[in-house]
């Protein structure tokens, strides 16, 4: 830091301000955090672009569909009736990373947002394996500007209506529209040549010629459903991916559309299983960055009330008996999570060292942050580092709702016998696969009538709404081209519970 | 770190998803919009309205989970429960046992929003066409404007243009390097003041120069700039018109109302067709007079019916104010459709021979009792003295149309059938 002394005074800013501040966070957020971020762009938006932003799934340009502008008129109409205030700030993992901050943000709360966004939510991104695994932030921006042109190119030559129908299919399938698991490469031809020389090196060691005289089985049919099989990839999860790659009608620029919603809704994936992580660790950051730069004498005492406002709202918990409970606060949640590991690895009790003995007392809390920010996502976080502490902090009970019961019941309470199920229930909620339904393509009928096949696992009886199912099969009849059968099987008994059929409309 | 200030980028950004939305929700919008025109005030027509519309017109389908056998819920702030307590299901969504909202909050129920004037009158008026006929009324173009087209180097005298004529001239001045007044003084001095070994020189130079000053003049021909004027083909922007009406005793405020709500529903569509449009109000009752809307609307006068007086009012009008060659001229007549009978022949040769040639459009209005017949032909069995004696115009003028109406969420329906879009309307109909 070059001047001490306050960054700001009073609520206006400009753009030096903004720099100062930005230079200040960023002073503390790497020596003091140690935090490893992409280098950052700070927009200044308009509430009506905030609106904009809103509605496009806050990404800054996107192609146009009538979903986006119906986001729009109901943000709007929320916004206008005073019902919810707009978001101090919009980040995008990008690299670059832009964060979208609001002209109206008083000073405070622009180094607020510079230090939640540019460098806890930045840090994140750059850091976390689900988004290296996942996400290219580099091209992201690239890409977006290539979807929306290229959709354009495609209203004008094929017309608006046929594009919108498709993107209707298409946004109906996002939820299973995801890679879960990175998909095997075909392999490289040297990894083929070493595969090949290996498997001779092993026939040649371990030939024996009594093999030749063992009858075999003649199943020649059944391989060629199996090669069937393998070429389409089946089963396969993906659903958008399979459409793109083996639906028989589609045209080529159809195909290219799939690809283009389905790559974004795996770029969105990693921030659907990482809110609790994303958010806790942004919010640690701030706290942290806020902090620190009070004591320095850098933030005036009372821009540091006002910032203690924002922050004890945005972090606002109330109990499951207060009628504004609505589902637990991710940044409420993140952040007490993110304290109490500090509090393990710098002042640990004896339970703590019982529960976790790798992080108890280790001294160093920002490493242990980082690497759990880096290693982790919402469910293994959580099943990993929810503390007895935390439970009997935020005194969470469990309850069970079961069908055919008369009553509720509660299933455990913060208490010995109650840390490990709390723990584990928590978790669960938060599991990838709990919210989209699990649902594969299983056969394909290629010899005769075409017709597909899906699989829907159920678990604990969860069937699909028939309403729904059956406009999202009519989307995927009118993708596939021939009929689809979507059976719902239940995961434990392999039991058809439930058929429902689409024929595509001619 | 880059800062980028996005406030000055161009706004509605999302204004084409909203068009696509809208069209998605089109047939919803329509009916909340005609229903909006039904119950509303006629003052707010204009403004913005809110629309309701279901959320089956806008449903974005997705695979969702129905509750199952078993849900669990880790809920925070445990206040009295042990473990293996049975608690009794909250009643409704808000009970202390805390029942958690399930997936799609927002979708279940309509949402509102608020279409813009624009987006409302499109609506509104989606389909409605100006009779062929008094279209060609806007583009006709026997009448030229003059418009200022740029500068020419010839021209009449009095469109010099002298501040683009002396640019030329100082243009030319520097370029040629025409000495400047002080620039000779300065030598004069000089000279007067200089020995013998430089006044020869200084003498040569003022000499040069005073030539060159001579044979370069301060204006030259050349620098001489006009301004030019050119003729275009001038598109009658503006319209005027009538609204007439009855307002003898037998006229009841529903009546008014009635006739108040097609006088400005054609108000509306004429202001959306040309660029101005004036209004002339007629009263009429044995007499007719010029008057203002407030009057027009509100008071009632008595006295018996003559309907040709607020025609040659308005023929008297349109000679006095509107030259037909500069306007197009609409005609709105309202009336219970009393009529002293001696006065009918000449109310219609008025308007067959002095009123509809001069009109683009004349639109004759019936009102009548909510509880009285209404139908689009009353010559079957008799109609009001009025109708009978325009009923066989329609066939002969096509610029003359009449209707019948004795309900306020008639208007509409009539306003509409009046300048439906015909022949692409009868492409939709065989679709």
């Amino acid at each position: 830091m070059i001047t001490d002394g306050l960054l700001f005074e009073g609520k206006d800013w400009t753009f030096e301000t903004l720099q100062e501040i930005h230079d200040a966070v960023e002073g503390v957020a790497r020596k003091e955090l140690g935090l490893n971020t992409f280098p950052n762009q700070i927009e200044i938006i308009t509430a009506e672009q905030m609106l904009d932003a809103y509605s496009s799934t806050g990404m800054p340009l996107l192609y146009r569909h009538w979903s986006f502008g119906k986001r729009f008129v109901q943000y709007e109409g929320v916004y206008r009736l005073g019902l919810q205030s707009l978001a101090y700030e919009i980040v995008i993992n990008a690299d670059p990373c832009i964060s979208y901050v609001m002209e109206e943000n008083s000073a405070v709360m622009q180094a607020l947002v510079i230090a939640h966004a540019a460098f806890g939510h930045n840090h994140f991104f750059k850091n976390n394996y689900q988004f290296r695994q996942w996400t290219d932030a580099a091209g992201i921006l690239d890409y977006l500007a290539y979807a929306k042109k290229y959709i354009a190119a495609c209203e004008e030559r094929y017309g608006e209506a046929e594009v919108e129908r498709l993107l209707d299919a298409a946004h109906a399938l996002m939820p299973q529209g995801i890679d879960r698991y990175p998909r095997r490469r075909p392999p490289s031809l040297v990894e083929e040549e070493r595969r090949a020389r290996e498997r001779m090196e092993e026939s040649e060691r371990s030939f024996n010629d009594l093999w030749r005289t063992v009858p075999r089985p003649a199943k020649s049919g059944e391989k060629a459903i199996d090669h069937q099989r393998a070429l389409l990839r089946l089963p396969q999860e993906n659903l958008i991916y399979f459409f793109e790659k083996s639906a028989p009608k589609l045209q080529p620029w159809q195909r290219e559309i799939l690809r283009i919603v389905r790559l974004l809704a795996q770029y969105f994936y990693p921030q659907q299983q990482t809110k609790v992580m994303n958010e806790g660790c942004a919010t640690y950051c701030h706290y942290r960055i806020m902090n620190t730069l009070h004591e320095t004498g850098r933030i005036g005492p009372g821009s540091f009330l006002e910032f203690l406002q924002s922050h004890t709202n945005a972090i606002r918990q109330p109990t499951a008996h207060d009628p504004a409970y609505a589902g637990i606060n991710p940044y409420a949640l993140g952040f007490d999570m993110m304290c109490d590991i500090a509090r393990i690895v710098t002042n640990p009790t004896d339970e703590d060292r019982i529960w976790f003995p790798e992080i108890a007392g280790t001294g160093d809390e920002m490493a242990v942050l980082r690497d759990i920010w880096e290693n982790y996502r919402d469910d293994s976080f959580i099943a990993q580092f929810l503390s007895p502490h935390l439970i009997r902090k935020w005194r969470m009970f469990h309850i069970v709702d079961e069908e055919n019961a008369p009553k509720l019941r509660v299933g455990a309470i913060h208490n010995e016998r109650g840390y490990r199920d709390l723990r584990r229930s928590l978790a669960a909620e938060y599991e990838v696969g709990r919210g989209a339904a699990d649902i594969q393509v299983v056969e394909v009928d290629l010899a005769g009538s075409r017709r597909l096949v899906l699989h829907h696992r159920v678990i604990a009886g969860k069937i699909l709404e028939v309403a729904d199912a059956a406009l999202v099969l009519r989307n995927i009849a009118a993708l596939w081209g021939y009929d689809v059968v979507l059976e719902e099987v239940d995961a434990v008994t392999n039991e058809v519970l439930k058929a429902h059929m689409a024929s595509p409309e001619t | 770190m880059r800062i980028v200030d996005r406030r000055l980028n161009p706004s509605g950004k999302s204004f084409s998803n909203r068009q696509r939305f809208l069209r998605r929700v089109k047939d919803t919008v329509e009916r909340a919009v005609r229903e909006a025109s039904r119950e509303r005030a006629i003052e707010d027509l204009e403004n913005a309205q809110e629309v309701v519309v279901p959320v089956d017109g806008a449903r974005e389908p997705l695979f969702r989970h129905t509750d199952g056998d078993r849900r669990d819920f880790i809920l925070p702030g445990n206040r009295e429960y042990v473990e293996g307590d049975l608690i009794d299901r909250p009643e409704g969504a808000g009970g202390g046992g805390g029942k958690k909202p399930g997936f799609g909050e927002g979708q279940d129920d309509a949402f509102k929003f608020v279409l813009s004037r624009e987006e409302f009158l499109n609506i509104f008026l989606d389909d409605l066409e100006l009779p062929d006929f008094a279209k060609r009324g806007i583009v006709d173009t026997q009448k030229l404007g003059v418009r200022r087209a740029g500068y020419s180097m010839s021209g009449a005298p009095a469109n010099l243009s002298l501040g683009r004529t002396m640019r030329m001239s100082l243009a030319r001045r520097i370029a040629m390097r025409r000495p400047q007044q002080n620039a000779i003084e300065n030598l004069e001095r000089e000279h007067a003041a200089a020995g013998e070994d430089s006044a020869h020189r200084l003498e040569e130079a003022l000499v040069f120069a005073l030539n060159r000053r001579r044979n370069i003049p301060f204006l030259d021909p050349v620098d001489l700039r006009y301004r030019r004027f050119e003729r275009f083909p001038k598109p009658v922007a503006q319209a005027v018109m009538f609204c007439l009406m009855d307002v003898s005793g037998s006229m009841t405020e529903h009546m008014k109302d009635l006739a108040k709500r097609f006088f400005l529903l054609l108000h509306v569509f004429l202001t959306r067709r040309y660029q101005r449009v004036e209004l002339v109000f007629i009263r009429h009752t044995d007499e007719a007079q010029e008057v203002d809307e407030e009057t027009f609307f509100r008071s009632a006068e008595t006295g018996g019916t003559v309907v040709s007086s607020a025609l040659v009012e308005m023929a008297r009008i349109v000679g006095e104010r509107f030259d037909p060659a500069n306007w197009n001229i609409y005609g709105a007549q309202a009336s219970d459709g009393d009529n002293m009978l001696s006065d009918n022949a000449r109310t219609r040769h008025l308007l067959e021979d002095a009123i509809l040639p001069f009109c683009q459009y004349f639109a004759y209005l019936e009102v009548a009792h909510p509880n009285a017949i209404e139908a689009a032909s009353l010559a079957h069995f008799g109609g009001s003295t009025l109708w009978n004696a325009y009923a066989p115009l329609p066939q002969t003028q096509r610029n003359f149309q009449m209707r019948r109406v004795a309900r306020r969420d008639h208007i509409y329906p009539v306003f509409r059938d009046l300048f439906q879009r015909r022949p692409e309307s009868a492409v939709e109909g065989s679709r």
